[in-house]
C-alpha cells in the first residue's frame, strides 16, 4: 500500500550544528591564508564594509583517489578526433555523484569584508590599545540622538515622529467616528475626511540627545617607503602586506585615518598608492631624504597637537653610509612629533643581522615610541606588527634583531 | 502553494502502480513525502537518511547543494529515493503536477532495482536501514556527549575513519560474513574473472601479488577491508572501535548504489519513460514530461551523466532482447559488468563517446568510438565506474617489530594523487597509532611512502 504523506520540518534544522561546525573549520582555514589575501588588496579608498572575493580551499575529504593522469570518458557532438585537445575547464564535473568521491581543487569563493579579514586577525593577535594617554588628550564632546521624548526644545523637534504622531491621532479618530456612525448612521457626514487636521500639542516629539565623550578621530599614516634599485617586488609586497596591516589596525582604532606615501631615493617625494608600490626606480639611497619629507609634510597638514601620527618606513637597510647620520638625527625628530616611528627592515629570504643603519637607529635613538623590526618573510608580517604595537612602551623591543 | 493535491496524486499513483506491475516491475511497499525546499537540501545532505549522525562533512554537504541550486547548476527534477523496506522516497513540494508523476514513476523502478538486484540483496538490507541508521547516530551522539569522550575525539576518528571508509571488501557479500571461509578476494583477480582484458591496466603481471606475500609476515593474505584490520589489531579503545564499525557498515550500506549508478539511474529512467508514455496524460503535461524526461537524460558536455547512458543501453538491451533479458541483467549485473557486456560499438559511436586524458593543464582526446577504439573505451569506461573509480588499497602485512601498519596499492596503471594519498595516510596512522607505510607506483617506479607517528611524511623508492 503506497502512502502519500506531507511532512513538514517546520524550521526543524538538523544540519544547523554541522554547518556552524564547517564553517568553523573554513574560518580557520581562512585564518591561515590571511597573508595572502591581504597582500592583493589596495590598502586605501576601501571602505571597511566592502566585500572582498577571496578564493577559498575547500576543507577537503581526503581519500586515495587517482591522480589527473587516469584516461576519463567523456560524451562529445561526434566530431572529437585523436589528439583533438580540449581545455580542462570544459571539464567539469557533472555535479551528480553523490557516492562522494569527487576530486580536484575545490575552491569556494567566500565574500567576506575587509572589517572581517581584519577582526580575524586581529581577534588572535590581541593587539594592545595603543597610546591611550595620546587619545583621552583629545577628548571632546559630542551628541548622540537617542530615542525620544515628549517634551523639548524647538531645535529638537523630531518633525518626522511628530507627523507620525499626528496620523496616529486623526486614524483613531477616524475610527471612533465610524463606530459612532455604525450606531448612529445619520450622523455620517462626508466633510468629515476632508475637515483640516492639525497638529496639536501632544502630537510633538523631541529627540532625546545623550551627550558623549568624544575620543579622538584622526590619525595619520605616514608609509615611507625605499624604492631605491635594490627594492624588488618581493621586497615591496612585504612592505605593502605591512602597511595594509597597519592601516587596518588604526582604522579600527581611529574614526579617520589618512594615509600619506612618502618614496625616496636620494630624494623623496609624496606619490600616490599605486606609484608608492608599483614604479621602481634605481639610484642611491639616502634615508634622510624620506625622513624630511615626512617631517615637512606633518609640519604643514598634520599638526601633531590634532592629529595622531604613525610614521613607519620600510626599507632593505641599503643607506649611503655619508647620510647615516643626518637620518638618525631626522629619525630623532620624527619620534618627537610622531605617537609611534617604526622602522621595518625588510630582508626577504635569508636572516639577517641588521643592516649598519638599523644598528644605528636602534643604538642611538633612545625615544620610547620608536621600534625596530625584521621582516623576512610574509609570515613574518603579522608577528612584526604585534611586536611593533605590542612592545612600543617597552624598550625590549629594541634589543629583537 | 502547491500545484497538486495529495488526491491528484494519489489518482496518478494508481495508475502509474497499475502499469509498473502490469510490466513486472517488483517493488517494496513505497511511502512517499512531500517536503518542501529546504528540507530537501537537508535530506540530500544527509544523504537521505530521516536521522543520520553528525559530522561537518553533512555541513559542507549542505552548502553545496545549495550553492549549486542558487546558480542553478543542477536543473534536474528533485527525486530522493532510500533503499528501504518500505521504500521511502521524497517529493518536493514546489514541484510541478508532472514532474510528480514523472518522479513517482521513476521511484517505483528504483525500488524495484533495490529489491532485486543482486549487490543490494547480499549487500544491505533494506527493512533495518532507516533503523540502522539511527542506531549509528544514537551512538554516536552518545559518545560524543560522554565527558570522557567528548567532540572534538570523535570528530577525529569519523575524519580518519571517512578518509578510508571505501577501502572495503570489494564483493557485496557480507552478510554472509564470516562463516563463509571464500577464497580472499582482490580487486584485480575478481575483476580478471570476469574481465580478461584488464592487462591494459594491470601493469604488473597477475602472480606478482602473490608472490610477494609469501614470505614470513604476519599476514598470510592480504586484507582490503582496512577499518576492520585496524579496528581488530590496532590498539583502539572501545568506543573508537566501534565508531569504525559504523563507518564500515554505512559504507558497506552504500557501495551497492556506488557500484550501480549507471545501472539504477538508467533503469529508473527507462521506466518513468516508458510508464508515462502509456499514461495517455493531457497534452500540456504530455510535452513537459517530454522536456523534463529529455533534460534528465541529456548528454553533459564531456562528461558521464549515468541516466543518459543508462538509459540508452538499456532502451537498446530491450529493443533487441526484449523484456524478460532486461529483468535479468538489472538482477545480476553492476555497472562494471554491464557496460562490459552490453555496451556495444553502435551505442558508443551514437553517443559520441571518447576517451581523454590529461595534457598540461587541458585534455587530449585519446581515442574515439570507431571500429578500433570503441573497445578501449569501453574497457576504460569499465574501470572508471562504481568501485573501479577508487584505487584499491590493501593491508599488505603488519611488522610488528616497530608497529608499522604496510599498505598495498594494488597498481593498475593509474597513478594514485599524491597529496591526497598523504593526507589519507596522516589519517591512518591516527586510527593506528603507528607507522604507516605505503608502496605504489610512480612514474613506472616502485616508490614507498612512509608516515611516522609524528605524522612526517617522506617518499622513497
Amino acid at each position: 500500500m503506497t502512502i502519500f504523506r506531507e511532512c513538514s520540518n517546520d524550521g526543524r534544522d538538523r544540519s544547523a550544528e554541522d554547518r556552524r561546525r564547517h564553517r568553523e573549520l573554513i574560518e580557520d582555514s581562512i585564518k591561515k591564508n590571511l597573508g595572502n589575501i591581504i597582500a592583493e588588496e589596495s590598502i586605501i579608498g576601501k571602505s571597511k564594509d566592502k566585500k572582498i572575493k577571496i578564493p577559498i580551499k575547500g576543507i577537503k575529504e581526503y581519500q586515495f583517489i587517482y591522480g589527473k593522469s587516469k584516461p576519463g570518458i567523456g560524451v562529445g557532438n561526434g566530431e572529437e578526433k585523436r589528439g583533438d585537445k580540449f581545455s580542462g575547464e570544459e571539464q567539469s564535473n557533472s555535479g551528480k555523484d553523490k557516492a562522494g568521491n569527487q576530486e580536484g581543487e575545490e575552491i569556494y569563493e567566500t565574500e567576506i569584508t575587509i572589517e572581517e579579514v581584519v577582526r580575524y586577525l586581529f581577534d588572535d593577535l590581541e593587539l594592545p590599545d595603543i597610546d591611550k594617554k595620546q587619545l583621552s588628550q583629545l577628548e571632546e564632546k559630542s551628541y548622540r540622538k537617542l530615542g525620544y521624548q515628549n517634551r523639548g526644545i524647538p531645535p529638537k523637534l523630531a518633525k518626522k515622529r511628530s507627523v507620525v504622531e499626528k496620523i496616529k491621532r486623526k486614524q483613531s479618530f477616524k475610527r471612533a467616528i465610524a463606530e459612532k456612525s455604525q450606531a448612529q448612521p445619520e450622523d455620517i457626514s462626508s466633510d468629515n475626511e476632508n475637515r483640516r487636521f492639525p497638529f496639536v500639542e501632544e502630537d510633538l516629539r523631541y529627540y532625546r540627545i545623550k551627550e558623549e565623550n568624544k575620543r579622538d578621530y584622526n590619525a595619520v599614516v605616514l608609509c615611507i617607503m625605499d624604492v631605491s634599485g635594490s627594492m624588488d617586488q618581493t621586497k615591496k609586497y612585504l612592505a605593502r602586506s605591512f602597511y595594509f596591516l597597519l592601516y587596518q589596525f588604526l582604522q579600527l582604532k581611529y574614526s579617520n585615518v589618512d594615509v600619506v606615501f612618502i618614496a625616496h631615493t636620494t630624494t623623496a617625494k609624496e606619490v600616490n598608492e599605486k606609484e608608492f608600490f608599483h614604479r621602481g626606480e634605481s639610484g642611491g639611497t639616502y634615508i634622510s631624504s624620506g625622513y624630511e619629507k615626512a617631517l615637512e609634510i606633518i609640519s604643514q597638514r598634520y599638526s601633531p597637537a590634532n592629529w595622531n601620527v604613525y610614521a613607519f618606513h620600510c626599507s632593505d637597510g641599503d643607506n649611503w653610509s655619508e647620510d647615516n647620520k643626518k637620518a638618525i638625527e631626522s629619525a630623532k625628530r620624527l619620534c618627537e612629533v610622531c605617537n609611534l616611528f617604526g622602522y621595518g627592515e625588510i630582508v626577504p629570504g635569508y636572516y639577517s643581522i641588521g643592516s649598519t643603519i638599523k644598528t644605528e637607529l636602534l643604538g642611538k635613538i633612545d625615544n620610547r615610541n620608536f621600534a625596530a623590526i625584521n621582516i623576512n618573510k610574509k609570515e613574518d608580517v603579522l608577528p612584526a606588527l604585534k611586536k611593533l604595537l605590542d612592545k612600543v612602551s617597552d624598550k625590549d623591543v629594541e634589543q629583537e634583531g | 502553494m502547491a500545484d497538486f493535491s495529495i488526491l491528484e496524486l494519489e489518482y496518478w499513483n494508481e495508475r502509474i502502480e497499475g502499469l509498473a506491475r502490469n510490466c513486472g516491475l517488483d517493488y517494496y511497499n513505497q511511502e512517499f513525502e512531500i517536503i518542501n525546499y529546504e528540507d530537501m537540501i537537508g535530506y540530500e545532505s544527509y544523504i537521505g537518511m530521516p536521522s543520520h549522525y553528525p559530522h561537518w562533512s553533512y555541513g559542507k554537504s549542505y552548502e553545496r547543494i545549495k550553492t549549486l541550486h542558487k546558480y542553478n547548476l543542477t536543473g534536474l527534477p528533485y527525486e530522493m529515493v532510500i533503499n528501504s523496506d518500505p521504500c521511502i522516497a521524497y517529493l518536493m513540494k514546489d514541484n510541478s503536477l508532472l514532474v510528480q508523476v514523472l518522479t513517482i514513476a521513476h521511484v517505483y523502478a528504483h525500488n524495484d532495482f533495490f529489491k532485486n538486484n543482486r549487490l543490494f540483496k547480499l549487500g544491505t538490507k533494506a527493512e533495518y536501514a532507516i533503523e540502522m541508521f539511527k542506531n549509528h547516530a544514537n551512538r554516536i551522539r552518545e559518545y560524543i556527549s560522554d565527558p570522557s569522550i567528548g567532540y572534538a575525539r570523535v570528530e577525529k576518528i569519523l575524519n580518519a575513519a571517512h578518509a578510508v571508509k571505501l577501502q572495503t571488501e570489494r564483493v557485496a557479500e557480507f552478510q554472509s560474513g564470516s562463516e563463509k571461509k571464500e577464497e580472499p578476494k582482490f580487486a584485480i583477480k575478481e575483476n580478471k574473472k570476469e574481465f580478461p582484458n584488464l592487462e591494459r591496466y594491470s601493469g604488473s603481471p597477475a602472480g606478482s601479488i602473490d608472490k610477494e606475500l609469501q614470505e614470513d609476515l604476519f599476514l598470510s593474505e592480504p586484507q582490503e577491508d582496512i577499518l576492520k584490520f585496524i579496528a581488530e589489531n590496532g590498539c583502539l579503545q572501545d568506543w573508537e572501535k566501534d565508531i569504525l564499525s559504523i563507518v564500515r557498515e554505512e559504507a558497506q550500506y552504500f557501495i551497492p548504489q556506488i557500484e550501480t549508478k549507471i545501472m539504477n539511474e538508467g533503469w529508473a529512467s527507462f521506466w518513468h519513460y516508458n510508464i508515462l508514455n502509456k499514461l495517455e496524460l493531457p497534452q500540456n503535461m504530455h510535452l513537459e514530461f517530454l522536456r523534463r524526461h529529455n533534460e534528465v537524460i541529456r548528454p553533459l558536455k564531456s562528461s558521464i551523466n549515468p541516466y543518459y547512458i543508462g538509459f540508452k543501453m538499456f532502451e537498446d538491451l530491450y529493443n533487441k532482447f526484449g523484456s524478460e533479458k532486461i529483468f535479468e541483467v538489472r538482477n545480476t549485473e553492476r555497472d562494471q559488468s554491464f557496460i562490459r557486456r552490453y555496451l556495444t560499438q553502435e551505442l558508443c559511436t551514437e553517443m559520441n563517446l571518447f576517451e581523454y586524458v590529461t595534457a598540461g593543464n587541458d585534455y587530449m582526446v585519446s581515442e574515439v568510438s570507431d571500429e578500433e577504439g570503441w573497445k578501449v573505451i569501453r574497457e576504460t569506461l569499465c574501470n572508471t565506474v562504481g568501485i573501479g573509480s577508487i584505487p584499491t588499497i590493501v593491508v599488505s602485512d603488519w611488522n610488528k617489530k616497530d608497529n608499522t601498519l604496510m599498505l598495498k596499492h594494488e597498481f593498475d596503471g593509474r597513478e594514485l594523487e599524491l597529496g591526497y594519498a598523504y593526507e589519507t595516510l596522516k589519517h591512518i596512522v591516527d586510527l593506528w597509532n603507528g607507522k604507516t607505510l605505503l608502496t605504489t607506483q610512480l612514474e613506472g617506479k616502485q616508490k614507498s611512502i612512509n608516515c611516522d607517528e609524528a605524522k612526517r611524511i617522506s617518499l622513497y623508492g
